[in-house]
């Protein structure tokens, strides 16, 4: 499969919306159905969101990819913010440096299969996760 | 897009359209607590029937909503949550504490109705 990439830049809260929908299209063509494509939109959602709160900007990259006879789609939220000083910290249910409730680094990673945070601080932060579509059950 | 907000009896009816941005939300927030005033409402159904996905900032803002309406002398009950979406607010570890919630419209009502019968009978 020729794996092409879909961009979307994110530059205010209203982004976000048109991240998740791009998110949703792809998972449906992908193959991911009903529950995991609420799953991998909500794991957009406060990536994003983690992108206009203390980046400002940046962008979301869309990735199918596949690993052997599984298919999946990779998300890399990426931006040139003031990085994660702490991000062991920033992983914790409940910590959050703004009014936030804690929840969107740590419940984005719940919600997906993989998940990556590489962080600097003065220069960007790139948070890169997948979900695998479930191969049903063969049955013998 | 703004929420429409529709007045029915002593209730206000607030219809979330699917695609819903931050700025919406907030809006949303400060209309009802306008209206509330404005129609001395008791109480407040907000359906989310259309809403695909509700993430930390979406349930944060519900919550803030629900608390400044009990303020303004308001009940809310957010009716409507898909199965897939409460099954990703379970996982995300996302709570509503101390808001209604309903199934739909019809249980909203009802349920504003028994919360209004129990405040009359306290004030006896």
């Amino acid at each position: 499969m020729p794996s092409k990439d879909t961009q979307v830049p994110i530059t205010s809260a209203l982004d976000i919306v048109s991240a998740r929908q791009k998110g949703r299209a792809l998972a449906q063509d992908l193959g991911f159905e009903g529950a995991e494509v609420t799953l991998i939109m909500a794991a957009i959602s406060e990536v994003s969101r983690n992108i206009v709160e203390y980046a400002r900007s940046g962008e979301i990259i869309f990735q199918p990819v596949t690993n052997n006879s599984k298919r999946g789609l990779c998300i890399v939220a990426r931006d040139h913010g003031p990085g994660i000083a702490d991000v062991e910290r920033a992983m914790q249910f409940g910590y959050s440096t703004r009014r936030g409730l804690g929840v969107g680094l740590p419940g984005a990673k719940l919600l997906m299969d993989e998940f990556d945070v590489e962080s600097k601080v003065g220069v960007g932060t790139t948070i890169t996760m997948r979900k695998w579509v479930r191969q049903n059950a063969v049955h013998s | 897009m703004r929420v429409p907000i529709l007045k029915q009896r002593s209730y206000l009816i607030a219809t979330i359209q699917s695609a819903l941005s931050d700025d919406d939300l907030m809006q949303l927030r400060d209309d009802l607590s306008e209206r509330v005033g404005q129609y001395r409402s008791r109480g407040v159904i907000i359906d989310v029937t259309a809403l695909d996905v509700i993430d930390s900032f979406a349930t944060r803002t519900l919550r803030t909503i629900a608390h400044m309406l009990k303020l303004r002398g308001a009940d809310s009950v957010i009716v409507g949550i898909q199965p897939d979406v409460a099954f990703t607010m379970v996982q995300l570890g996302l709570t509503l504490e101390g808001i209604g919630t309903a199934l739909d419209l019809e249980e909203g009502l009802a349920y504003l109705d028994h919360q209004n019968q129990r405040t009359i009978s306290h004030a006896k």
